[in-house]
């Protein structure tokens, strides 16, 4: 029972302890251990970090208390039965990861998609996108201590938006709404009008959180120049969505890939400049902005008609063998499906590209030299669901 | 009659006292009037705690606690019966004597504040020609207090956080002193009965509260960040922060110890509240000078509540500032602007009555302000951004 | 700079605290649970079993076909099949589910089941108050707890069950119409037959064509009450066997 040894080539019994670091110079270092019961830690996740007084020397992030097989189980059931499993994924954004699982489907078989449901997928998405952006920066404030206020006012929006995801769905986190070949409810003209009187609630709304907080000079005070991501190291770790976005380097993939309809709409991709924490949180409020652009877009124009291919299958399905890539650009970045086929009815291999699990690669660049409260801060930023990183 | 109502304590005591041999009733008279602090105080922390929790609440769109009891009044009584009730955890490596006496003595100096305080019309408790510096003398000793607490529990991380806690208090104690030395040198005396009388008299009915002079309106701003700072407030309670690494030097007190800490502070609040109110803001004297039928004891209860609603005003907006930053803060900043205050207070002083020194005064603090603000901004490059999108 | 970016922060703190006296927008608690804000339509909890008509255990719409136990993900539904048959809510012998357990502590509420079942007798249940304090069995519902009626039905999901019941009553139209024109035909054929020598002893499946005519008699009945769904008869008239096995080929649901 001592030497088990695992594939890290540590002892199973030592995975619990923070690991010594080897100290250079004189004076030691202090190792702490912060979570996985730690108020500010987005779920279970631990960070081992060696201080040097008040600055970090060295930070690991320990992950995986939330591991629940969801690859392994993908690949034991058939592909409609991921459905559902594909929204405990990022559980804030159920609707960005159903859609991504389809497209990776249609692309597997080549199955096409009627306009309707195109329409709606985007609006959902945006939808989505708006909610967690509001989230992730309220949680981002609740972390540097301003007791909950924002973070209020962003659910206090968000619960609209769930509203009305429970009225088209059924339910208003994991909604198992897409399916391979359109969307599996018709939205009806009563839904389509209560959510332009959401969407026109919004524009308010994002002006409220500025006047609150993009103003406020202890808000720049603690995020300007803390956790600066270079953008050559953010493009070399692969990071996607604001992150990327905040260290200035353009790339959003609804207009790389063109996927779905994205080109038939008019909006911007912000970018920021320093890269540090206060680029990232105002990234995500101007992307909220233009996802409220693509919104009123949207809800213009859809088109009546099918909301499903009526030659798609649900049941018995079978795809030729072959292999599929779908990413989608998730509200934290991109989330891609990898699906290899062998023409049974379960896939062969599934393979989820999380998001945050690679924007957390950085997380030691981008904290050296930091306080501990600013890791606190940095690890806020970077915008993460354990769902997703530990699936 | 309505005399009799401003002085109904004053005369209650004196009847109260009469029935006591004369050789007893200095004693007994100074007796009462402690009983009376001790009882009043506490029941002013218990509607301030509720009234924390509540109007939190309604900045965050939801009502605070209002099961207990109608609109939740019951509520202290049951936090109260929770903290006797729990389990007194005293860790074995702990200095079992100092853990016990430091919340004792934290809460026994916090209440000595209050003799010196005019509540109303003679209704001070001890008459001392020193007061002030007997409240600061008193005030100073909580620090002592907070140490003991984080060096009893001998747990690194309390010390730590006891450590950052009297730090913090230390370079706040002389901004806190040097505002209050304004006030004296325009009185011209230590003694707090002899400032309030100042501030009693009336022009054209509108009272001469040192508040509404240039200096008075900066020293009770300076005042009011440096009493915040001291009880540990936000933006300032970083000490005390939930998310941070060191939960503070109070992790290791449970149960009662823990209540006395909190009585502690919110009776500082309380206390510090006094002071600003009887310095800056006139003490029980009215506002206009046709209210002065109006107890005086109202007036200076009102303005210790309204001051308490401030500082749960800034709780539930502001972020915490950072440790470094708020000593930045505290040394770069409020210190050289108190100095100027005091060379302010000379300028007014010395240019005699008329409009000229109003306009002499205003405009010396207005353009320090302004310079120092662009200044310390400047040279920690935090400034408000713009944002580009990308082509 | 100067600290407006402060003094603008409190002052939308100051709005939403004076808001939440006037409007319902700034003070948005509910007083759960003396106050219940009303759920919207579609929304799904846990499944349940229809049954039309007065009987649970006759009206049952499952015929056991075990689709839904074979698509649910999380494979919390365990059926077992009847070994006989039992007359159904119009009459007819068809087979039950002797046993239809679903655990509800492993359901995670996905709505597969609904979709796929082909004679639309397992749809989403909205209570959601179910805790209980029994570990072991409390969450694990057995057919008669998972049995509601058709007028429950139509109480949650009004709009979806009058689709449901539109449907089944076209098909079961369009069946009636069939086994009219089957009977017609049969009825000459055995006419043509009887004209011959000994006529071949009637299909015994003929009872069934009896049945359907006082039903047929009100076809615009709006009570939910409705026969059986007409579906196992067309293979059980087909092969007049005593067992319909298994799943009828709905690959193109």
């Amino acid at each position: 029972m001592k030497n088990r040894d695992t594939t890290s080539g540590h002892a199973l019994e030592d995975w619990n302890r923070p690991p010594v670091f080897e100290t250079e110079g004189e004076g030691e270092l202090l190792e702490v251990s912060m979570g996985p019961h730690h108020p500010s830690t987005h779920g279970v996740f631990r960070m081992d970090v060696a201080l040097d007084g008040e600055r970090v020397v060295k930070l690991k992030p320990v992950f995986g208390y939330l591991h629940r097989n969801h690859e392994q189980i993908g690949q034991s059931s058939s592909y409609l039965a991921s459905m559902p499993y594909t929204d405990r994924l990022d559980y804030f954004c159920s609707l960005s990861n159903n859609w991504a699982y389809a497209l990776a489907v249609e692309k597997l078989v080549g199955q096409a998609v009627p306009e309707r449901a195109e329409y709606i997928r985007v609006i959902t998405a945006e939808l989505t996108r708006v909610q967690n952006h509001a989230s992730a920066i309220g949680f981002l404030i609740q972390e540097m201590g301003a007791s909950g206020t924002p973070l209020m006012y962003a659910f206090r929006e968000r619960e609209k938006i769930l509203d009305l995801f429970e009225s088209l769905t059924g339910s208003r986190m994991m909604c198992n709404y897409m399916r391979f070949g359109g969307c599996r409810v018709d939205p009806s003209p009563a839904w389509l009008d209560a959510t332009r009187k959401v969407v026109a609630g919004l524009p308010q709304f994002v002006d409220e959180f500025e006047n609150l907080l993009s103003g406020n000079e202890i808000l720049m005070a603690r995020t300007q120049g803390v956790g600066v991501l270079r953008p050559e190291l953010a493009v070399n770790a692969g990071i996607t969505g604001p992150m990327l976005r905040g260290s200035g380097v353009n790339y959003d993939i609804r207009k790389v890939d063109h996927y779905g309809i994205y080109d038939r709409f008019k909006f911007r991709v912000p970018l920021g400049d320093h890269g540090d924490i206060f680029d990232r949180y105002m990234v995500r409020i101007l992307e909220m902005r233009e996802s409220i652009k693509i919104l009123e877009q949207a809800l213009k124009e859809v088109p009546a008609g099918p909301i499903m291919d009526p030659k798609a299958k649900i049941r018995g399905f079978r795809p030729k063998p072959g292999e599929a890539y779908g990413r989608i650009e998730a509200p934290k970045g991109e989330l891609g499906f990898y699906l290899i086929s062998d023409g049974s009815p379960n896939p062969y291999r599934y393979r989820v590209r999380p998001p945050s699990l690679i924007n957390l690669t950085v997380l030691e660049d981008m904290c050296l030299g930091h306080n501990v409260a600013d890791v606190v801060l940095i690890f806020g930023s970077v915008d993460i669901v354990l769902g997703e990183v530990d699936r | 009659m309505v005399s009799k109502l401003d002085q109904i304590f004053v005369l209650l005591k004196h009847w109260i006292v009469g029935f006591l041999p004369h050789v007893l009733q200095p004693a007994a008279g100074v007796l009462l009037s402690v009983v009376c602090i001790i009882g009043v105080f506490p029941a002013l922390f218990a509607i301030s705690v509720l009234l924390e929790r509540k109007g939190l609440g309604r900045m965050q769109n939801r009502y605070g606690p209002n099961r207990v009891g109608p609109y939740g009044i019951l509520q202290p009584v049951a936090d109260g019966i929770k903290a006797l009730t729990k389990e007194d955890i005293v860790p074995t490596a702990a200095d079992h004597v100092v853990h016990f006496i430091a919340p004792v003595s934290m809460v026994a100096v916090v209440f000595m504040g209050f003799a010196v305080l005019p509540m109303g019309r003679n209704m001070t408790l001890v008459h001392m020609d020193a007061a002030l510096l007997f409240y600061f003398a008193m005030g100073a000793s909580t620090e002592v207090s907070v140490f003991m607490a984080g060096w009893s529990s001998r747990n690194k991380y309390s010390l730590l956080g006891a450590m950052r806690a009297v730090a913090q208090m230390i370079s706040y104690e002389v901004p806190l002193l040097l505002s209050s030395v304004a006030v004296v040198m325009a009185t011209g005396s230590l003694s707090l009965d002899n400032i309030v009388e100042v501030q009693n008299n009336y022009t054209f009915g509108l009272p001469h509260w040192y508040i509404f002079t240039p200096w008075g309106l900066a020293g009770f701003v300076l005042y009011a960040i440096a009493a915040t700072a001291e009880t540990n407030r936000s933006p300032f309670d970083l000490p005390e922060g939930e998310s941070e690494l060191v939960a503070g030097y109070f992790t290791e007190y449970s149960g009662f110890k823990f209540a006395e800490f909190f009585l502690a502070e919110y009776v500082g609040m309380l206390s510090i509240s006094g002071l600003g109110a009887t310095l800056f803001l006139g003490g029980w004297s009215a506002p206009f000078a046709f209210l002065q039928f109006v107890p005086s004891w109202i007036w200076f209860f009102s303005k210790v509540m309204l001051s308490i609603c401030v500082m749960i005003w800034l709780r539930g907006t502001l972020p915490r500032l950072r440790q470094d930053q708020l000593m930045n803060f505290a040394w770069k900043f409020v210190i050289p602007f108190t100095l100027l205050n005091l060379v302010d207070v000379v300028v007014w002083r010395f240019m005699g009555e008329g409009w000229a020194r109003w306009i002499v005064c205003s405009a010396i603090l207005v353009i320090a302000y302004v310079a120092m603000a662009r200044i310390g901004m400047r040279n920690r490059k935090i400034a408000p951004r713009s944002y580009r999108y990308a082509e | 700079m100067l600290g407006e970016g402060i003094l603008k922060g409190l002052a939308e703190t100051a709005r939403n605290f004076a808001g939440s006296f006037v409007s319902k927008e700034r003070l948005t608690t509910v007083e759960y649970p003396e106050e219940r804000l009303p759920l919207p339509e579609a929304s799904r909890n846990f499944p349940f079993l229809v049954y039309d008509g007065p009987n649970w255990e006759k009206g049952l719409r499952c015929v056991a076909c075990q689709i839904c136990e074979k698509e649910c993900p999380p494979k919390c539904i365990y059926i077992e099949k009847s070994k006989d048959k039992k007359p159904d809510f119009v009459g007819k012998p068809q087979i039950y589910p002797a046993k239809f357990d679903i655990d509800i502590s492993v359901c995670m509420s996905c709505q597969i089941c609904v979709e796929v079942c082909p004679f639309e007798a397992i749809k989403m249940d909205t209570e959601f108050e179910l805790s209980t304090d029994d570990r072991f069995g409390g969450l694990l519902l057995d057919r008669k707890q998972l049995a509601r009626s058709n007028e429950y039905y139509h109480t949650i999901h009004p709009t979806e069950a009058s689709q449901v019941d539109a449907k089944l009553a076209e098909e079961k139209a369009k069946a009636e119409a069939k086994a009219k024109t089957d009977a017609a035909a049969k009825a000459k054929a055995a006419a043509d037959a009887a004209a011959k020598a000994a006529a071949a002893p009637p299909k015994a499946p003929e009872g069934g064509t009896g049945t359907p005519t006082p039903a047929a008699a009100k076809p615009r009945d709006t009570e939910p009450k409705q026969a059986a769904p007409e579906k196992p008869s067309d293979p059980a008239k087909a092969a007049s066997q005593a067992e319909p096995k298994g799943e009828p080929k709905t690959g193109g649901d």
